[in-house]
């Protein structure tokens, strides 16, 4: 397992690989970066560090959590999401610390700094935090196992009341 | 000061309300007016009692949180007594808030400015230089202020900033059955969870009230959320060999008095206290059902029927919205503007819930609730809708709540839920002075007059 090391490089460039898809809008080919066991968690804001066993979040998705919303966004009935936001995503100060092993294959820690700019009806969403990610080597490809969005702000007064994209 | 006083010269009222066509109309300058958000102030958030927050959010003698509410600074804090309060956020020197943190925990409340430093119990405790002041400085006069009333319902603190209003559990009326209902899930006490949902809308207020309320949407609206639903638990009812009952919803509305209202119904999720549905998984069962005998073994059959399998979504006029749904939300929202509110949404557990209903509790809001969730950014956007179609409020000017008018008794599609909070919105911001009090089908009639188109 030793001989595995995920570089900066590496985790940079599947971290904007990733960011395209989103912007895009392409969340099935998303959601084919994540493991069967894909946590995704958005805290509340206020409580970056909180757990979703015992504090509220906004999101806390399993596979079929995770599987529902993207097909919610991709139908016409996201509400929120029809017509379709434009996004655009600035992600930043990564770093990397490996993290050892889970049974389905190595595993690193990464964390990033987002920007996520939304753009619908002429108005500006802005959503600002820190990403922590931890990816997972499967069958030689990068995997998404557990993905965490922390905003930085106090509310979502400046990100349009809502959490309507995936971050 | 007297805002009504030019409201109801207006050549049109607010409410067209007549049973005899079955007609019920909301004006939509309701909405937009900034001197019907000034009457709204004055007649409604400044005279009748306000919901705050909850004890259990400041559980421990030493804490505290901030909030604004009727757009004034608060601090609600626990004192070194045990003793919940309620302060004016605001030094009794020359003005700076003394807590400027959102939630904290500590012996005092200090003013950075003058260094004035108060504790939880109010008194003022240190100030710089005391001596300067002289012989006759007065230091009791010049401990925190509390707002006029503070009382406490079962662990909900309410606020008004009214000295004459009438007796909190007067004004609750029937809503208190309401919020015994949902208390009774819990042995021990129920309490906030850690965390905030914070957000805005951008739109008015009163839209708020009327969507957290409101059947009607809810197959349209959040089609989304219901195939997310019945996806789910067909999944799991397959792979247990179960039978699927089919999803309905269904029940009443019912006027609770005092322009409180509520839906109560059958609905499909699980209720972690105590039904037992898919998606939950099979080892859950027994504890579900080992929790709903216990309860009616307290409380009866009936009552424990309605604790475990009925939801409701609840009004307590008028900025406290509690739903009891597949986990409980605390809902409250300030008007900022005519088109803007701001929002705060927690969830209320029981204490002590075993570990794996709590985690279910936590993500069963989390599917429908929530700016995040499945469901609440469409509200978000239909609210926002509304509030863009009300710019043409001039030439379109009424709204039509009169579902179900005809119903012997409204079911929860129905719409007399909204009747009841407008009737009573009506009765107040017409300066009614009885207003702080009752509340029934015939007074709330005052300004039926027809007219419109």
């Amino acid at each position: 397992m030793g001989a595995w090391e995920l570089t900066r490089a590496e985790a940079e460039d599947f971290l904007y690989d990733e960011a395209d898809l989103l912007d895009g809008w392409d969340l099935e080919a998303w959601l084919a970066l994540c493991t069967d066991d894909v946590v995704y968690e958005v805290p509340a804001t206020g409580m970056p560090d909180g757990s979703p066993g015992t504090s509220l979040f906004l999101i806390h998705d399993d596979r079929f959590m995770l599987e529902s919303r993207i097909k919610r966004l991709l139908s016409r009935n996201a509400h929120a999401e029809n017509p379709r936001s434009r996004t655009r995503r600035l992600i930043t100060n990564v770093r990397v610390a490996p993290v050892g092993s889970n049974g389905g294959g190595p595993e690193a820690e990464v964390r990033a700094s987002f920007h996520v700019i939304r753009f619908r009806d002429d108005a500006m969403h802005h959503y600002v935090g820190r990403y922590t990610y931890r990816l997972r080597q499967v069958d030689g490809r990068l995997r998404i196992a557990h993905r965490r969005a922390a905003l930085d702000a106090d509310s979502l007064r400046h990100s349009g009341g809502k959490v309507s994209i995936l971050l | 000061m007297e805002f009504w006083s030019t409201l109801v010269v207006m050549e049109q009222p607010f409410i067209v309300d007549d049973p005899s066509t079955n007609t019920f109309r909301v004006n939509r300058r309701a909405m937009v007016d900034p001197e019907v958000l000034a009457a709204e102030r004055a007649n409604i958030f400044d005279r009748t009692w306000l919901y705050l927050g909850h004890e259990s959010e400041v559980a421990k003698p030493g804490d505290y949180v901030s909030r604004t509410l009727g757009g004034r600074a608060l601090v609600l804090c626990r004192d070194l007594d045990g003793k919940v309060q309620v302060w004016l956020n605001t030094c009794t020197h020359r003005g700076a808030t003394v807590c400027r943190e959102t939630k904290g925990h500590g012996r005092f409340l200090t003013c950075f400015y003058h260094a004035w430093s108060f504790d939880l119990a109010g008194n003022l405790a240190s100030l710089p230089d005391a001596e300067a002041y002289g012989p006759g400085f007065d230091r009791a006069a010049l401990a925190l202020k509390a707002p006029p009333r503070v009382d406490i319902y079962r662990g909900f603190v309410f606020v008004s900033y009214n000295p004459a209003v009438i007796p909190l559990v007067d004004h609750l009326a029937e809503a208190r059955d309401y919020l015994d209902l949902v208390c009774e899930q819990s042995d021990t006490t129920m309490a906030i969870l850690p965390g905030t949902q914070e957000y805005s809308i951008e739109a008015n207020w009163k839209l708020l009230v009327e969507n957290s309320i409101d059947g009607y949407h809810a197959m349209s609206t959040h089609a989304t959320y219901m195939d997310y639903l019945i996806t789910a638990m067909r999944k799991a009812a397959e792979a247990m060999g179960e039978p699927l009952a089919p999803p309905s919803l269904s029940g009443h509305a019912r006027d609770l008095g005092n322009g409180h209202a509520v839906i109560e119904y059958t609905a499909p999720w699980a209720r972690p206290t105590a039904r037992w549905a898919p998606p939950l998984s099979p080892d859950l069962r027994a504890a579900l059902d080992a929790r709903r005998a216990e309860l009616a073994e307290r409380y009866g059959e009936a009552r424990a029927q309605r604790i475990c399998e009925t939801s409701r979504n609840l009004l307590v006029f008028p900025n406290l919205i509690v739903n009891d749904i597949m986990a409980v939300t605390v809902r409250s929202f300030e008007p900022v503007t005519p088109g803007l509110m701001h929002v705060r949404a927690w969830e209320l557990a029981p204490v002590g819930e075993p570990g794996s209903l709590h985690e279910v509790r936590l993500d069963n809001f989390l599917t429908f609730l929530g700016p995040g969730g499945l469901a609440t950014p469409d509200d978000v956007e239909a609210l926002e809708c509304c509030q863009r179609g009300f710019t043409s409020w001039r030439e379109l000017p009424w709204s039509d709540i009169s579902r179900g008018m005809a119903q012997e008794r409204p079911g929860i599609t129905d719409e007399l839920q909204m009747r009841v909070f407008w009737r009573r919105w009506n009765q107040m911001i017409g300066g009614d002075p009885a207003s702080a009090s009752g509340g029934g089908e015939t007074e709330v009639r005052l300004r039926a007059v027809g007219g419109g188109r």
